[in-house]
């Protein structure tokens, strides 16, 4: 088939990322061509800042050097620009008279400064802060001279102010109204952010409006709409922005602001598409660097024509990249007219935190001085999470629920670089700068691919998006708020399982065929998540997929590091009896068990075992009535327990009893992640309940149920989900429980952050205050608990199925 | 006859499930055995580059497998680790016959 020809006019950072976007999924699609009025290749404009303040060369800036283009087939024509489209003809001409045709037309021409129309606007010597060429103007400026006015307080004057004046100029900021950043911060924090700056040595002139620009061959000073007048050599206006529309409107395509584009990113002649800041979708304009990745990958998603994807507006926030200055905000920052507040304080650690509250849930956030937690807050935002679970500790932030653990870390820009941030794969905040900046990552994922920092167990997620943050500078790409179930797709897990509901798909290969799954058979990530999904759903009809489950849940047995496995049987309750330790113990010297361990859930762990052998030793342990633990699956684990009131002279419940009750009812079902329980007999709570995912602790008058808890990566202590009477209720409150999660968690996602993001609100609402919904569950549960509850290692033990653990031969 | 030149017949295709691999033994170690779900069988060490996981026990997708030790993806034509990881473990010659499987243990190390 012949390619068609993709032209994209206008080789700045929305451009290229939709080509790159589009090279990932289709990459032999189109032929494709890139304009630049610019003579340089891509590179990064967030970071001129940055290399004004000389903090950073201009080669650490380029995104995409010439080898990029040309080992990718791209035509690139730098510093030439387009002038004209001829729509009629499918064909666009350059100032110099090129003509090129296109298939499909990108426009992603960006934004001019908008210089204030006063009086000296065009002396030599006024300029604005957009490209290179202004950067280099402005270095040679401060080389010659002295004095420099930025006006305009915002983000973008306050950059050029910090820059210039750490290139020795006496700078003077002016600005229109009382507070810096008024679009991004209020009252309060830009008074700290003011302070701070003065501190800095730079000046301020507020509520000042400009009335002329001053000289005769180059600026020599501004006057004010009072009369008074100020000194400069060098006059930066960074009053705002204007979208590049006049090459679109004189093509006839339709304007308002700026280009209009729907939620595909056409414009109004579908064969030509816009992204950046030159675009307004929705009545809104850009100028921030994350949602145009968001546009880029939708764009990029219709342009390789899938057809699916839509760009529905994103909610940003905003970092100052000025050195020292530790400044976020996000949202409806401003609060007021029926808004919640919620405000923290601390004028000599110079801190300052509001949220904004609205039904429980965040709405915007500013912090200055300790912005720790911003991506916490900003993700609870996106989420719409309901925080009242915790909302009397929030302003303390994450580290502060629960308990610390390892979770709980220190402000990435205050790290040394030798500190590490990565545990599990012991990774410092060095080699994750290094990677930021000579790889060019911009997002989570890429920093996950390239150091591993934060793929494992996850928990030092938010300080590599701040060290993200603080290496890229203000606007870094966050993950979008829509998170993709896998690479394969562009379906969230909700989607997907609605999906599998509201179509009855009943297999693996249905469901990748219905949402357009882009990969033939899914990857590890996805195959064992739509597994688990088809198997909650359809339960007792499902046929389990061995093959798309992880190794420990297809041998059932956990694979160790070298190879071998380890077998954990089933101790109901921790309470166990001469003859199933004899069985145990004749099994260990029996097969040579290299290793036996008493586990933390009260079990015996047989470590080291060859998978040839496993068969035999759960034949020869099921002789015995002992089964399979599930020690390796996302399911039901354990149910510790104390020694209950049977014995101990505290105790007030029999939670030995109870304890094994509730294994009884929920073993062997499967989970979206591992689930672990626990009976405490009295609230000295010896079980440790209050850090599983499902604890009861015993008091006098009947039984507590506690939810949420996890003792691993950061310690949180459970919620109190409420108090019940009876044995009876006990059962039917854990199993709704169970089922809620089983229906509604993600995958691998565990019940702690399960309810973090639901809210511990919605549990309630679902399995406490709403007897109906609960007795539906717990039957749901029960139902799904009828096939469920078959022993797989004797299953497996049989003969006929022993070939699975051998080799298929063996040679020499 | 030499072992390590001749075709060796190690099984029948169906004794391999799809998107899955057994293993053969030798005295240098074990062969994972791969066969997708189109019915391609692929054979290569089963030893990841990063820390020696046994290859065979991960999950097979297209013409790859997923380490179970730590996820990194091999892919089983070339034996190289997927981009950004680095590495590569050894490609042994593999074939179906009438649904008979062979192998030669000369490796591309």
């Amino acid at each position: 088939m012949k390619k068609q020809k993709l032209i994209v006019i206008g080789n700045g950072m929305a451009g290229i990322r939709t080509v790159e976007e589009l090279l990932k999924i289709a990459p032999d699609a189109y032929d494709i061509t890139v304009f630049g009025a610019e003579p340089y290749c891509n590179y990064n404009r967030i970071l001129l800042s940055p290399v004004l303040a000389g903090e950073k060369k201009l080669d650490d800036i380029i995104l995409n050097d010439d080898a990029w283009y040309e080992s990718n087939g791209i035509a690139l024509h730098k510093g030439r620009k387009v002038v004209a489209i001829d729509r009629r003809r499918r064909l666009v001409r350059t100032e110099d008279g090129l003509e090129a045709n296109y298939d499909r037309l990108l426009l992603a021409t960006g934004s001019t400064p908008f210089m204030l129309p006063v009086p000296g606007r065009d002396l030599p010597g006024v300029i604005g802060f957009r490209d290179i060429r202004d950067v280099e103007l402005m270095l040679e400026a401060s080389q010659k001279y002295h004095r420099a006015v930025v006006i305009g307080g915002g983000l973008l004057g306050l950059e050029a102010a910090n820059g210039l004046k750490k290139r020795g100029m006496a700078v003077t900021v002016v600005h229109l109204l009382d507070t810096l950043m008024e679009r991004q911060l209020d009252k309060p924090a830009a008074d700290l952010l003011k302070r701070a700056l003065e501190d800095s040595g730079l000046e301020f002139r507020m509520e000042a409006e400009t009335a002329a620009i001053l000289g005769r061959d180059r600026v020599t000073g501004v006057r004010f709409k009072d009369g008074s007048e100020i000194p400069a050599d060098l006059v930066v206006m960074a009053v705002g922005i204007r979208p590049n529309v006049d090459l679109a409107k004189s093509a006839g395509i339709h304007c308002e602001r700026g280009i209009l584009v729907s939620d595909t990113l056409q414009t109004f002649d579908p064969r030509i598409y816009a992204v950046g800041e030159c675009v307004q979708h929705r009545k809104q304009l850009f100028g921030l660097v994350a949602p145009l990745f968001e546009q880029a990958r939708v764009c990029a998603n219709h342009l390789a024509e899938y057809g699916i994807a839509r760009y529905e507006g994103s909610v940003t926030s905003t970092k100052l990249k000025v050195t020292g200055i530790d400044l976020f905000s996000a949202g409806e920052f401003q609060g007021g007219n029926g808004y919640e507040e919620l405000l923290f304080q601390d004028p000599a650690r110079g801190i300052y935190k509001k949220l904004v509250i609205e039904s429980n849930r965040i709405k915007g956030a500013v912090l200055y001085g300790d912005t720790g937690d911003g991506a916490w807050y900003f993700q609870m935002m996106r989420d719409g999470t309901d925080i009242s679970a915790f909302r009397e500790n929030i302003l303390f932030g994450q580290a502060h629920l629960g308990d610390a653990g390892h979770g709980a870390d220190n402000r990435a820009a205050l790290m040394p670089d030798t500190a590490e941030v990565c545990g599990c794969n012991g990774v410092c905040k060095k080699t994750i700068v290094d990677a930021i900046v000579q790889k060019k990552l911009f997002t989570l994922e890429d920093v996950r691919a390239h150091t591993k920092a934060s793929a494992s167990c996850g928990s030092c997620t938010g300080l590599v998006e701040q060290i993200l943050q603080s290496t890229l500078g203000s606007d870094y790409s966050v993950s979008p708020a829509k998170k993709p179930l896998c690479k394969c797709t562009d379906h969230t897990h909700e989607e997907v399982r609605e999906a599998i509901r509201s179509q009855n798909l009943k297999t693996i290969p249905e469901v990748m065929r219905f949402l357009d799954w882009k990969t033939a058979d899914g990857c590890h990530s996805c195959r064992p998540a739509l597994n688990y999904y088809l198997l909650c759903q359809w339960p007792n009809e499902y046929r389990d997929d061995p093959q798309s489950r992880f190794i420990n849940e297809r041998a059932h047995a956990n694979i160790q590091k070298d190879g071998t496995y380890s077998v954990v049987p089933r101790i109901w309750g921790g309470v166990t009896n001469p003859r199933e330790l004899r069985a145990i113990a004749d099994v260990a010297e029996k097969f040579e068990v290299p290793m036996v361990k008493i586990t933390g859930g009260q079990r015996i762990d047989l470590l080291g075992v060859p998978k040839e052998q496993l068969p035999a030793i759960w034949a020869e342990l099921g002789k015995h009535g002992l089964v399979s633990g599930h020690a390796y699956g996302k399911s039901l684990r354990t149910v510790k327990t104390c020694v209950g009131k049977e014995w101990c002279r505290f105790g007030t419940q029999d939670s030995t009893k109870m304890g094994i009750a509730l294994e009884k009812m929920t073993w062997g079902s499967w989970t979206p992640a591992k689930v672990k329980m626990a009976v405490s007999g009295c609230p000295r709570n010896c079980a440790e309940a209050t850090i599983k995912d499902f604890g009861v602790v015993a008091v006098d008058s009947g039984w507590e149920l506690h939810v949420g808890g996890n003792g691993g990566v950061k310690v949180r202590a459970t919620d109190f989900l409420c108090k019940v009477d009876t044995e009876e209720e006990v059962m039917e409150y854990c199993g709704a429980y169970l089922q809620l999660y089983r229906e509604e968690a993600r995958y691998l996602e565990r019940t702690a952050h399960w309810i973090e993001r639901v809210g511990l609100a919605y549990i309630q609402e679902r399995v406490v205050s709403d007897p109906e919904s609960r007795r539906a569950l717990y039957e749901r549960f029960l139902e799904s608990q009828r096939s469920a509850q078959i022993d797989p290692w004797s299953v497996l033990a049989r003969e006929s199925e022993r070939r699975h653990f051998e080799p298929l031969r063996k040679v020499g | 006859m030499n072992a390590m030149t001749d075709w060796i017949e190690i099984g029948q295709i169906e004794d391999i499930p799809r998107q899955g691999s057994r293993v053969v033994a030798t005295p240098n170690g074990n062969v994972a055995v791969f066969r997708t779900v189109d019915d391609e069988i692929f054979a290569v060490r089963d030893v990841c580059p990063h820390k020696g996981g046994p290859l065979s026990q991960g999950i097979v997708c297209g013409k790859r497998v997923a380490c179970p030790l730590h996820n990194w993806v091999i892919d089983l034509a070339s034996g190289e680790a997927a981009p950004p990881d680095e590495g590569r473990t050894a490609c042994f010659p593999v074939k179906a016959v009438e649904g008979r499987l062979w192998l030669k243990l000369v490796g591309s190390e």
